[in-house]
C-alpha cells in the first residue's frame, strides 16, 4: 500500500490530479460559506471588475456615475446633477464583481461557488450509486457464472445500448416541479452503472478459477462471504478507479441534462449546468458576454480533467504493463 | 439450429436480442414521462379555458392523443355512464314568528332570523371517458409505433413523424461523419502516441485528455464565442443562411457547408481526444505482446508494426464505438442546440421548453432506434472483421 502510494506520488499527472481535484472540492465545500457575495447589481450582466462608483468633479460641479449595461464590452459614463447626490450614492454600494454578474446582477463568484458545491454533491452521490449498483451486480455476475450471470449481463447490456441521456431526458420530464439535486444525482446514478457492472464482471470472472477462492469454498465459507472477502479486496483498486470517472461522468450528465433545461430546479438549486444553461437562454455567448460562460464551463473542464488525471495515472500505476 | 453456419447464425441471435431490446426501449419510452405527474394533468394547467366545457373537450382530446382513453373502432371515446351523487343543502331564511304569527323583533327593532337546513341527495348521470389499462396503452402505443404514427404535435397540431423526418437528415449529416471521422482520427492519434511515447506522448496524450473532459457544449459554446463572435470566421448559429431555402442549389449546399464546420469542429475534436486515450492504452497494451516483439525483432518496418498493431488493437476501439455510440449522440445532440443546428437537439430542446410531450417521445424513440441501429451494426461488423470472434463463434457452436 505504501509502495503504492509512492509510486503514485512520483507521477507528475498524479499529482496535479490530487491538486486541482483538491481545490475545487475545497472551494466547494467552504467557498459558499466562507465568501460574502457582493449585493446583487441593478443592471444586470454587469463586466469583471467593470468601474463603479462616483467621481466627484468639484470645478465642473457634476458627479460622474459608472455604469455598465448589458452587452457593452465599454462602459457607460452617467453624468449626474449635483442635487441627486444623496441618492445616487445609496444606490451604488461600489460593489466590485471579480468575474461580473449573471443576468439578474447577482455576483457570479458566489454564484460559482454554489454550483459547483452542488454539482460535486451530484457527481459524488451519482458516482457512489452507480458504483455500488455496478460492482454488485458484477461481483455477483462475475462470481456465480451460469444463469445468473446471463440474467445479469442482458440486463446490463440492455440499459448499456439504451442512451441513458434518453432515459435522463424522459424521466426529467415527468417531473416538471421539485427535480432536486438529489433527484437528479438518483436518476443519473441508476442509469450509468451498467458501465461499471460490466468491467467489473470481467475481473470478477477472471478470479473466479483462482485458488484461494477454491480453498475458501471447501472450508464452507458462504458465497457473500467469498465475493466480499476474497474477491472485493482484489478489484478494490480497480472499483476506486471505476468510481473516479463515474463521478466524473455523473457531473458531465448533470451539466448535459441541465443544458437542455431539465436540470435541477429551486432556489438554491444552482448547479454549474444550470448556470451554463440561463447564460445560453440569455444568449449570452452570441452577445459576446464571455464571463456569463467561460467561469462555469472552465470550473466544470477542470473538475472533470482533475478526475480524468486521476484516474489515468493511478491505471499507469496499477497496472503494470502500462508502466514506463 | 443453423450449426453448419456459425456466422449466420450469429447474426440470427444478435437480431433477436436488438428487437427485444427495442421492445423494452419502447416500453421505457411510454413509461417513464408517466412516471410523475401525469403529462396532461401538467399540461392542463398551464393552459386557461374560457368554460369548463372547453376546458373538459380539450383533456378529453389530450387524452385521446395519448391513449389513455378506450376508443371504439371509429376514433370515438367509448363513455360509462356514471351515476354522480350531488348532496345538495338547502339553506332557507325564515324570520321568527310568535304563537300569534307576527314577526318576534330584538331591541333595536330587527327581525330576528332562523336558518333551517336539509340535505338533498341528487342522482344524475354523466358520462366519462373509459380509461384503458396501462398495458393496452402500452400495446395500443406500440402498434401505432410500428404503424408509423408518433402521435400529433401540441404546438401546430403537425404529425409527430414529419417534425422529426425534417430535423433528421440534419442530425445525420451532421453527426456520421463527424463520429466517424472523429474515430479514425483519434485511434491514428493514439496508435502514433502509443509506439513512439517519448516527446509524442508526453504532448498528444495530456493534451487529449484535456480535450476529452471538455463536455462536448462547452468546447461548443468556445468556438461559437471566438471563430463566430468575436473573430466573426463562422456563422455563430443555424444549419444556413436566413432567407434561402432548403433545396439543392449551390447557394445553399454552399451556406450549408459554411454552417457546418463549426458545429463539425466541435464534436469531431473532443471525440478524436476520447478515442485517441483508448487507443493509446490499447496500443501500449498491445505493444507488450510477443507478436509485436517478434516483428520487430525481425527487422519489421515501422510503419507495417504500426500497421500490425493498429489493425489489433482497433477491434476493442471498435467495441468501445459501439457502448459509447449513445453517450456520443446524447452529447452531439447538446451541441446541436449551442449552434441552434436545424436537428433533433433542437427540435427536443423546443419541445422541452414548451412541454411538448408526442414530440420529446418521438425524438427519444428515435435516437433509441438510431443508437440501437448503430450497435447491431458494429456487432455485425466485429463478428466478420475479428478473426478472433469468428473462431469463438465456430467454438460455442460446437
Amino acid at each position: 500500500m505504501l509502495k503504492l502510494l509512492k509510486n503514485l506520488i512520483k507521477e507528475p499527472m498524479f499529482v496535479i490530479g490530487v491538486f486541482l481535484f483538491l481545490t475545487t472540492v475545497f472551494a466547494g465545500l467552504l467557498g459558499p460559506s466562507l465568501y460574502t457575495p457582493q449585493p446583487r447589481s441593478e443592471f444586470g450582466y454587469e463586466a469583471p471588475l467593470a468601474p463603479r462608483g462616483i467621481e466627484v468633479d468639484l470645478s465642473k460641479n457634476t458627479i460622474t456615475h459608472w455604469v455598465v449595461h448589458r452587452g457593452d464590452t465599454l462602459y457607460a459614463k452617467e453624468t449626474i446633477k449635483k442635487d441627486s447626490l444623496g441618492n445616487m450614492l445609496n444606490n451604488t454600494a461600489l460593489a466590485k464583481y471579480w468575474i461580473g454578474t449573471d443576468n439578474l446582477g447577482q455576483d457570479y463568484v458566489a454564484l460559482l461557488l454554489r454550483g459547483l458545491q452542488n454539482s460535486l454533491y451530484v457527481g459524488l452521490l451519482a458516482g457512489v450509486i452507480a458504483t455500488t449498483i455496478g460492482t454488485l451486480v458484477g461481483l455477483f455476475a462475475g462470481f456465480k457464472g451460469g444463469i445468473i450471470d446471463d440474467i445479469l449481463n442482458m440486463f446490463t447490456n440492455l440499459f448499456i445500448v439504451i442512451p441513458s441521456f434518453v432515459v435522463l431526458v424522459l424521466v426529467s420530464t415527468s417531473f416538471p416541479q421539485g427535480r432536486s439535486l438529489t433527484l437528479i444525482a438518483v436518476l443519473i446514478g441508476f442509469t450509468t452503472w451498467p458501465w461499471t457492472a460490466r468491467s467489473v464482471r470481467a475481473q470478477a470472472a477472471s478470479l473466479r478459477g483462482r485458488d484461494h477462492i477454491s480453498l475458501a469454498r471447501i472450508n464452507g465459507a458462504s458465497n457473500l462471504q467469498i465475493i466480499f472477502k476474497h474477491i472485493l479486496p482484489y478489484l478494490a483498486s480497480y472499483v476506486f478507479m471505476v468510481f473516479i470517472m463515474q463521478v466524473a461522468s455523473g457531473i458531465l450528465s448533470e451539466s448535459a441534462i441541465s443544458m437542455i433545461g431539465l436540470g435541477p430546479l429551486g432556489e438554491g438549486a444552482t448547479s454549474l449546468g444550470v448556470i451554463l444553461n440561463t447564460a445560453k437562454n440569455q444568449s449570452a455567448i452570441t452577445d459576446g458576454l464571455w464571463w456569463g460562460i467561460f467561469p462555469a464551463a472552465i470550473v466544470i473542464t477542470v473538475i472533470v480533467f482533475a478526475l480524468y488525471l486521476l484516474n489515468n495515472s493511478m491505471e499507469g500505476v496499477f497496472n503494470p504493463r502500462l508502466r514506463k | 439450429m443453423l450449426k453448419k453456419y456459425p456466422t449466420a447464425r450469429y447474426v440470427l441471435l444478435r437480431s433477436i436480442w436488438y428487437f427485444l431490446t427495442f421492445l423494452v426501449a419502447l416500453a421505457l419510452n411510454f413509461f417513464l414521462p408517466r412516471l410523475g405527474s401525469d403529462p396532461v394533468d401538467i399540461m392542463m394547467a398551464q393552459g386557461s379555458y374560457s368554460s369548463p366545457e372547453i376546458r373538459k373537450q380539450t383533456e378529453e382530446n389530450l387524452r385521446k392523443n395519448f391513449g389513455l382513453v378506450v376508443v371504439d373502432e371509429e376514433g370515438n371515446i367509448v363513455r360509462d355512464t356514471v351515476i354522480k351523487i350531488d348532496t345538495v343543502v338547502n339553506i332557507a331564511i325564515d324570520s321568527v314568528v310568535d304563537e300569534q304569527g307576527s314577526i318576534v323583533v330584538d331591541s333595536l327593532g330587527n327581525a330576528i332570523v332562523k336558518e333551517s337546513r336539509d340535505t338533498v341527495i341528487k342522482e344524475r348521470p354523466e358520462f366519462v371517458a373509459r380509461k384503458s389499462s396501462k398495458i393496452s396503452q402500452l400495446f395500443n402505443y406500440i402498434g401505432k409505433v410500428f404503424k408509423g404514427d408518433l402521435g400529433t404535435s401540441f404546438e401546430n397540431q403537425k404529425p409527430v413523424s414529419e417534425i422529426i423526418m425534417e430535423a433528421l437528415p440534419w442530425t445525420i449529416a451532421l453527426q456520421l461523419p463527424t463520429i466517424l471521422f472523429g474515430w479514425i482520427f483519434g485511434n491514428v492519434l493514439g496508435a502514433l502516441a502509443a509506439y513512439r511515447r517519448g516527446v509524442f506522448d508526453r504532448v498528444i496524450f495530456p493534451l487529449a485528455l484535456l480535450m476529452s473532459s471538455i463536455p462536448f457544449f462547452v468546447f461548443g459554446m468556445v468556438l461559437v464565442y471566438f471563430f463566430g463572435v468575436v473573430w466573426d470566421f463562422f456563422p455563430a448559429i443555424g444549419g444556413y443562411a436566413s432567407g434561402i431555402t432548403p433545396d439543392f442549389s449551390w447557394e445553399f449546399l454552399k451556406s450549408a457547408g459554411y454552417h457546418y464546420i463549426l458545429p463539425f469542429l466541435s464534436i469531431f475534436l473532443i471525440l478524436a481526444g476520447g478515442q485517441a486515450i483508448g487507443m493509446r492504452s490499447m496500443g501500449i497494451y498491445e505493444l507488450g505482446t510477443d507478436y509485436i516483439k517478434y516483428a520487430k525483432w525481425l527487422g519489421l518496418k515501422e510503419t507495417r508494426v504500426l500497421a500490425y498493431l493498429f489493425r489489433n488493437a482497433m477491434l476493442p476501439q471498435l467495441t468501445g464505438l459501439a457502448l459509447s455510440i449513445g453517450t456520443m449522440v446524447g452529447g452531439a445532440l447538446i451541441t446541436e442546440m449551442i449552434f441552434s443546428y436545424p436537428g433533433l437537439g433542437l427540435t427536443m430542446l423546443k419541445a422541452v421548453q414548451t412541454n411538448n410531450y408526442p414530440v420529446i417521445q418521438g425524438v427519444t424513440l428515435l435516437i433509441t432506434s438510431c443508437v440501437l441501429l448503430a450497435n447491431f451494426t458494429v456487432d455485425i461488423l466485429i463478428a466478420l472483421l475479428d478473426p478472433r470472434v469468428k473462431a469463438s463463434l465456430t467454438m460455442d457452436s460446437k
